[in-house]
């Protein structure tokens, strides 16, 4: 048990680092639009260049009239522990989703407009997935102004090319 | 354990942070910048001190609560500090690395 706790906390080689981490969001509630841009956050505070690629649901979250309006699921996710036919009540995502949000702000998370506005001052690249813009019929200027640009999933990889980059789909 | 700073013993932990913010001055926070590739000017001092006072009054500290902090905004910190600025300015101010995820 010790020597695994060592190994876990050894320094790796320097060669092994992650450099670049290329996040995909395609989701909407607020537990997956946080985990992507804590992670990119988090990315940045380390040093390591971080990206993130805003494709379907994952839009919602650069959408000006819909970022601060974001919820938690509160049908359909067991980790919520209350009786699906009682997370489906009017008013039950919004009263979970506020209930979240006191607790995020209590451990210093900013909201999702602040966090993105600090993500694009940390040097975080923000793009738009352009056929899930097409899709929802959105124009540039529904997105946030922190979205550097509308772009395709060949654009995204031919950005996360060179070593030690790691792709993640939230 | 000790190790030499400026022609001085310090104390340091394993990864380099000093564990006595009392040994702390001005030259050792310039030859610690320059091992973190930072060539230390009087534009970093505020941050440092900065960094320094929430230390000694407990507050934790974030890279959000820098950039309100009305001393550096964030594109500043990161600026001044590339690379890691919150760690690497921590351990320039001598104190100790920040548990902070935001």
């Amino acid at each position: 048990m010790e020597a695994e706790a060592k190994t876990m906390t050894e320094t790796p080689k320097k060669d092994a680092k992650v450099k670049k981490m290329m996040l995909i969001l395609s989701k909407a509630t607020i537990d997956n639009v946080y985990a992507a841009f804590i992670l990119a956050n988090g990315a940045r505070m380390e040093g390591i260049e971080a990206e993130i690629f805003f494709t379907f649901f994952g839009l919602e979250a650069v959408q000006k009239k819909k970022l601060e309006h974001l919820h938690v699921a509160t049908v359909g996710n067991p980790a919520m522990h209350i009786p699906t036919l009682l997370g489906g009540l009017p008013g039950m995502e919004a009263f979970a989703t506020n209930m979240m949000k006191k607790e995020m702000e209590k451990l210093d998370i900013p909201p999702v407009g602040e966090f993105i506005e600090i993500l694009e001052a940390s040097g975080c690249k923000l793009w738009a997935c352009k056929l899930a813009v097409d899709m929802f019929h959105l124009k540039r200027e529904d997105l946030v102004d922190e979205i550097s640009d509308v772009i395709t999933v060949g654009d995204f990889y031919t950005r996360a090319e060179g070593e030690n980059t790691h792709l993640l789909f939230i | 354990m000790e190790t030499t700073i400026a022609g001085k013993n310090i104390a340091v932990n394993d990864e380099g942070y000093l564990t006595d913010l009392n040994q702390w001055s001005r030259e050792v926070a310039e030859a610690i910048a320059q091992e973190e590739g930072i060539q230390l000017t009087d534009d970093h001092m505020p941050v440092i001190e900065y960094l320094q006072e929430q230390y000694k009054n407990e507050v934790p500290l974030s890279i959000r609560k820098v950039g309100k902090s009305g001393v550096v905004d964030i594109k500043g910190f990161y600026a001044l500090f590339p690379g890691g600025p919150l760690k690497k300015a921590s351990r320039i101010a001598g104190i100790p690395k920040p548990a902070s995820c935001i």
